[in-house]
């Protein structure tokens, strides 16, 4: 069976932070957009790099959405930045208007999303941050398992046209996935080959399925691991060929979808 | 065209068109729309710099953004008239699969339009944004939107108007289409908006109060580049009589 290392816990909403500043130095057009959270965002080290491309917004979500919305109009790609409650529900109707439904090229990326934000209480564990995004026309929903794969997705998402939804979390995780990663949006990574359980995991859950799959190895039952990074274009295809085998399939998910 | 007389003449033309599309499906808002359509004509055949051969980025172009979506009718008429899109395609207003929908929409790729509007407030966070890329770009034109009076009471047209004074937006006129009337009323019984002027020079804006929104010269005279060439933010008070219509 595959082995992993986990090189380190670190918090994924830091390979967010380090996607914006490598995106700061090379990609001219990113500009940056946050509600009051620029340090729980770990949007400041691109603020101190790009004073002029880094607009703070004040606790004006509403406000946040539209002004990158029309940041697109003049080929800007704006990065909007704010926890993942505060990035969908509360501006649910301006994502889909001035964002979805129009088109734009905003990257709407959120954290300290489900319950594994913790002591902040349930108005801040939002868990229908995923569904409410994915049912939005044009929209593209990630959710990365580490620090270095929130890295690789920043980077990745400035490339694709289009509005998308990135999303990570606040604690410190397993990062396992190696440091330099190409990103492929919408393609599922088969982690673990097996043959009796198939386990689908997105975001920090990931690793517990790895962990999962190799307890289930010392009990004699052969698990799949299929990372599912992105949400929405779902790869169908990894899902349905992996479950042809005789298996049974298991979701981890720290959302409802 | 700067012809006042020609002007006139549009704007007959406008209404007729605002008008036959309402009447031909019988759904609409004509009140809106009838009340400014001198404003829009001219902001698009005066006062903006322009090219109706569309670009989304609209890169050394002034920019407008019509927030009030339902005014669609005006708009659709002064697109067409000024060269975006057919004429004949004013007759497909609100059908299905229609560029024209009811309220203004991107998707379907109708010439003219920026973003999506209908939902209420959020055109001028969305100008903001617009302008913000001008300065990025160092693009020295101008953004305009038009809000209505009683879109007022989205929330959201406040946080906008707070940022744009608090971080210096200086290329953005917003103009309000202050007719005093919302679908369930007048907009002093329904929610009362206050004192306007003083609510916006006290968020830093600069108001100006054209008191004929129906007199082309007055529109003219005060959005002249001369006048806002000074380059502080501004926004329009444009008083214009609701003409009567029905929302069905």
């Amino acid at each position: 069976m595959k082995k992993f290392t986990n090189t380190g816990n670190k918090d994924t909403r830091s390979g967010f932070g380090a996607g914006m500043t490598q995106l700061g130095k090379t990609n001219p057009n990113v500009v940056a957009l946050c509600a009051d959270l620029t340090g729980s965002l770990k949007m400041d080290e691109f603020q101190a790099n790009h004073p002029e491309r880094f607009f703070q917004i004040g606790i004006a979500e509403a406000n946040m959405m539209g002004i990158a919305a029309g940041l697109t109009i003049g080929g800007k790609i704006p990065f909007t930045g704010t926890f993942a409650n505060f990035s969908t529900g509360r501006v649910y109707d301006q994502i889909r208007q001035s964002i979805a439904y129009s088109g734009k090229n905003v990257k709407i990326c959120a954290s300290h999303a489900g319950v594994t934000l913790g002591e902040d209480g349930a108005t801040h564990q939002i868990l229908e941050d995923i569904g409410l995004m994915k049912m939005l026309p044009g929209m593209t929903v990630i959710n990365t398992c580490d620090y270095n794969q929130t890295k690789a997705a920043t980077l990745a998402i400035a490339e694709h046209k289009g509005p998308v939804y990135l999303r990570f979390g606040r604690p410190s995780v397993a990062n396992f996935t190696p440091e330099d990663q190409t990103f492929d949006i919408g393609k599922a990574v088969h982690l673990i080959e097996g043959t009796d359980v198939t386990i689908v995991a997105t975001g920090h859950l990931v690793w517990e399925a790895i962990l999962a799959a190799e307890t289930l190895d010392k009990q004699g039952i052969s698990a799949e691991v299929i990372n599912i990074h992105t949400i929405k274009p779902l790869d169908n295809e990894a899902i349905l060929n992996s479950v042809k085998k005789p298996a049974a399939l298991l979701l981890l998910k720290n959302t409802t979808i | 065209m700067t012809d006042i007389n020609q002007l006139e003449n549009l704007v007959t033309q406008v209404r007729r068109d605002i008008l036959r599309q309402v009447h031909k499906v019988n759904s609409g808002h004509p009140g809106g729309s009838l009340g400014c359509a001198e404003f829009f004509v001219a902001l698009y055949n005066v006062l903006m710099e322009h090219d109706t051969n569309f670009n989304m980025d609209g890169k050394n172009e002034d920019l407008f953004f019509l927030s009030n979506g339902h005014i669609s009718p005006v708009f659709y008429s002064v697109l067409a008239r000024s060269g975006y899109f057919p004429v004949e395609e004013l007759n497909t207003f609100r059908l299905l699969n229609s560029r024209l929908q009811g309220h203004p929409t991107t998707h379907e790729g109708l010439p003219g339009i920026r973003v999506a509007s209908g939902s209420l407030g959020q055109g001028i966070s969305v100008a903001i944004g617009a302008a913000l890329a001008k300065k990025l770009n160092n693009d020295n034109k101008i953004v305009y939107t038009l809000c209505g009076d009683g879109e007022l009471q989205e929330g959201q047209n406040w946080e906008a108007i707070m940022y744009a004074a608090g971080n210096k937006v200086d290329n953005l006129i917003v103009t309000i289409d202050y007719n005093g009337q919302q679908i369930d009323g007048a907009t002093d019984t329904v929610l009362p908006l206050g004192n306007l002027t003083a609510k916006f020079e006290s968020f830093g804006w600069e108001v100006l109060t054209i008191k004929e929104g129906n007199n082309l010269e007055a529109i003219i005279k005060y959005n002249e580049r001369s006048q806002i060439k000074n380059r502080k933010r501004k926004t329009h008070l444009c008083v214009t009589p609701h003409c009567d219509g029905q929302w069905r």
